[in-house]
């Protein structure tokens, strides 16, 4: 059983390292995320995001305002994960007051 | 079991470096607009110099600064500050966390945007802040009282 985990872990980890092949190199300008178009013809999010950031929101950290505001509901998504954790903490380990 | 003993040189050292540390996390906090950080980081370094007190001066003295009851409830209080800066917008006429719509007279919408992201990142921090302490007193729950 223990053999058979293992093999799992490894395919698995071939697999990622098989699929991580095929990202575009680390600030690649011509990687499809990157180009101002998409291959569809649309105008691309990260284009706007680095023209627009400071114009729309007036806060020159462009994370900043990707994370709060254009990613707002992101964000809240996050926090809500952060607050069942510690709720679950809450339940599992708080001990129960003894009735006396 | 390794058992809580006073030490005065750690005590001391913890004592004169948390306000600091808190000093840190608010500026990390409140300096998001302009630079790295914002309101998880300085949640979690506000954590930091609350458990630094729990650690070294022991259960007591960390409930004077900041009271186990109080996690959860801080938590909620964060994500409802999260929440409700959306559900305002909503309310005065606009899409759900559009920080355009906050019903502040007097600022452009570009400065109204800003404002909603200072409110919401005073509310990530202060839920990261709490849930984290929160968590480290309900692992603290099983042992002895030192």
């Amino acid at each position: 059983m223990k053999i058979v985990n293992v093999l799992l872990l490894i395919t698995f980890g071939v697999l990622l390292i098989y699929a991580s092949l095929g990202l575009p190199n680390r600030g690649d300008v011509d990687a499809v995320m990157h180009r101002e178009k998409s291959p569809s013809g649309s105008k691309g999010a990260s284009s706007y995001y680095i023209r627009n950031a400071n114009r729309d929101a007036n806060t020159p950290n462009m994370v900043t305002v990707i994370l709060a505001d254009y990613r707002g509901y992101d964000t809240l998504g996050e926090e809500t994960v952060i607050l069942t954790a510690g709720l679950i903490c809450f339940l599992i380990l708080r001990r129960k007051k003894s009735k006396s | 079991m390794i058992s809580y003993k006073s030490n005065p040189i750690i005590l001391m050292v913890s004592r004169m470096v948390s306000p600091f540390i808190m000093l840190f996390a608010l500026y990390v906090i409140f300096h998001g607009h302009y630079s790295p950080g914002g309101g998880f980081q300085g949640g979690t370094i506000m954590a930091a110099s609350l458990l630094l007190m729990r650690l070294s001066a022991g259960r007591e003295i960390g409930q004077l600064q900041f009271k186990t009851t109080l996690g959860t409830p801080l938590g909620s209080v964060g994500v409802l500050i999260y929440f409700g800066t959306g559900f305002w917008a909503m309310l005065s006429g606009g899409e759900f966390l559009n920080y355009r719509f906050l019903p502040f007279a007097g600022f452009t919408a570009p400065e109204l945007r800003s404002i909603g992201i200072l409110m919401v990142e005073i509310g990530v921090g202060l839920a990261v802040m709490a849930i984290l302490v929160a968590i480290y007193d309900d692992l603290l729950e099983g042992y002895p009282h030192d």
